[in-house]
């Protein structure tokens, strides 16, 4: 055991220093390898992280939310809808929500405008709000924490705004300062920034204005018989899906959006088919198939005779072969720790900033978030066997080939 | 390195669990649909909520331009 273990070291030492001696080749493969590996952890990582974080904080979602669609698209719904929905038999609550978008030409930013569920004119009743999936419970009720969207515990006012921080930076804006809207009817509304939502939740704050309803049917110009949806809560969480075809049965214009399909939308997100994502993923299974190309194509004329001077030394063909799959191995172990260490710091400290501008794409406003670090072990052996293994196999075929000829051919350059 | 930053991995997720319920609690008390992950379009803000026309809002056959409908796919399971 001992003597292998040496002889195992020599050989290993032996191919740092051949790799060494062809320096400029191997540091451009290296780098190379680096990058593609360091592209698709990134990737895996990052899409990995947001799916986990979404699935996670989506779950405190609304059950089923019921829009009204006119000609296939979206409409206000009308306040008697809300009764009839109420009606049904397992629906526990029904809630108003009234919201919207506010184009900011100053900043060529779209905001999202909310008005508080508990002020948007609700039916309530006794039903009890209930979670899906096994971290449910982790998700403190609103009674167990301080009001998110109130300030110094009184509820919004009319003429206030609570902002979320992305609107804030945005528009270099905070608490006392004031933002004028201009309303349906041409009239001015300055409103004063009562405060900003939490930094750590921009990824679901970002873009939100809160508004007090009054402030919010004067701006849009929306009548009191008219809200933007509603959202319904089921009093036993199995008939989810019973409650939602029951409210199609009964409006027949309501489209109901139950939550398992919210967690369904962000599950798909970033999907290898996915336009950019296909391209990223060709764009590396190409460089690898060039990569095995080059190696499984032969040997350059200087490794040939290599090979050949190390036999004539008295070499044996299995070492080799050894000696050429641990230069494979360096190469791209090398490449794999790299890649993925430069990914995690990528995605997990800078925030995504190679993926920044693709995920921007044409709008102002980006949220300013730190994901998770969701990594395991499953990531890892997927990204090794996708890299390292293919590499290594793809250099052991010809150098068998060329560790099989006779010494004297290798180092005349010809034979195969 | 590398089983540093797994070991990074597993304190900060630990960490910012209070983070994560912070997020969920303000999801459930303003009873948000969505990620504010992409805001150039509305139906890209609020992925869950769009219908299947307004990707073609413009003309029936106008092609979808916005970059982050290339990351999202339609949610077709749901409709009835």
């Amino acid at each position: 055991m001992q003597s292998w273990l040496e002889k195992q070291r020599y050989i290993v030492d032996f191919t740092m220093s051949s790799l060494l001696r062809r320096k400029v080749k191997n540091i451009g493969l290296l780098v190379l390898y680096t990058l593609i590996v360091f592209i698709l952890a990134s990737i895996i990582f990052f899409t990995y992280a947001i799916k986990r974080e979404a699935a996670f904080i989506l779950q405190g979602s609304p059950e089923i939310i019921v829009q009204n669609l006119i000609a296939g698209r979206h409409d206000l719904l009308p306040v008697s809808f809300l009764d009839q929905i109420k009606s049904i038999r397992g629906v526990a609550n029904v809630e108003s929500r009234l919201w919207g978008y506010f184009y900011d030409s100053l900043v060529g930013a779209n905001y999202t405008l909310l008005t508080p569920p508990s002020q948007a004119g609700s039916l309530k009743s006794d039903g009890k709000k209930t979670f899906v999936g096994s971290g449910g419970s982790d998700i403190p009720t609103p009674t167990e924490e301080k009001n998110l969207y109130e300030y110094e515990g009184a509820p919004l006012e009319p003429g206030t705004l609570i902002i979320g921080n992305g609107v804030a930076r945005m528009r270099s804006i905070g608490k006392g300062d004031y933002m004028p809207f201009m309303a349906a009817d041409g009239e001015i509304m300055n409103l004063k920034i009562v405060n900003t939502l939490a930094s750590e939740s921009e990824l679901v704050s970002s873009d939100l204005i809160l508004m007090h309803e009054s402030d919010f049917r004067k701006l849009f110009g929306i009548s009191s018989t008219y809200v933007t949806d509603a959202i319904v809560t089921v009093s036993n969480p199995s008939e989810i899906e019973t409650v939602a075809n029951k409210i199609k049965k009964h409006i027949h214009t309501a489209r109901p959006i139950i939550r398992d399909e919210i967690l369904r939308t962000y599950s798909s997100i970033f999907n290898w088919r996915g336009g950019m994502m296909i391209v990223v993923f060709s764009a590396a299974v190409l460089a690898f198939v060039i990569f095995a190309w080059d190696k499984a194509s032969g040997l350059s004329a200087e490794e040939r005779q290599e090979i050949g001077i190390l036999k004539a030394v008295g070499w044996e063909t299995s070492d080799v072969i050894r000696m050429k799959f641990w230069e494979g191995a360096v190469v791209s172990l090398t490449s794999f720790f790299s890649g993925v260490i430069l990914a995690y710091i990528h995605v997990f400290f800078t925030g995504s900033i190679v993926f920044e501008p693709a995920l921007k794409g044409w709008s102002n406003l980006y949220p300013n978030f730190k994901l998770t670090p969701f990594v395991n072990a499953e990531q890892l052996t997927t990204l090794f066997f996708l890299t390292v293994i293919p590499y290594t196999v793809a250099t052991i075929v010809p150098i068998w080939r060329a560790a099989t000829i006779d010494p004297d051919t290798a180092m005349r350059h010809t034979g195969n | 390195m590398l089983s540093f930053l797994l070991l990074h991995a597993s304190i900060s997720r630990n960490a910012q669990t209070q983070n994560l319920q912070l997020k969920a609690s303000l999801v459930h008390e303003l009873g948000l649909t969505d990620l504010c992950l992409f805001t150039e379009a509305r139906y890209t803000r609020h992925l869950s909520q769009a219908d299947l026309y307004t990707a073609f809002q413009d003309h029936p056959l106008s092609l979808e331009h916005f970059p982050s409908g290339s990351f999202t796919e339609p949610n077709l399971s749901g409709i009835r």
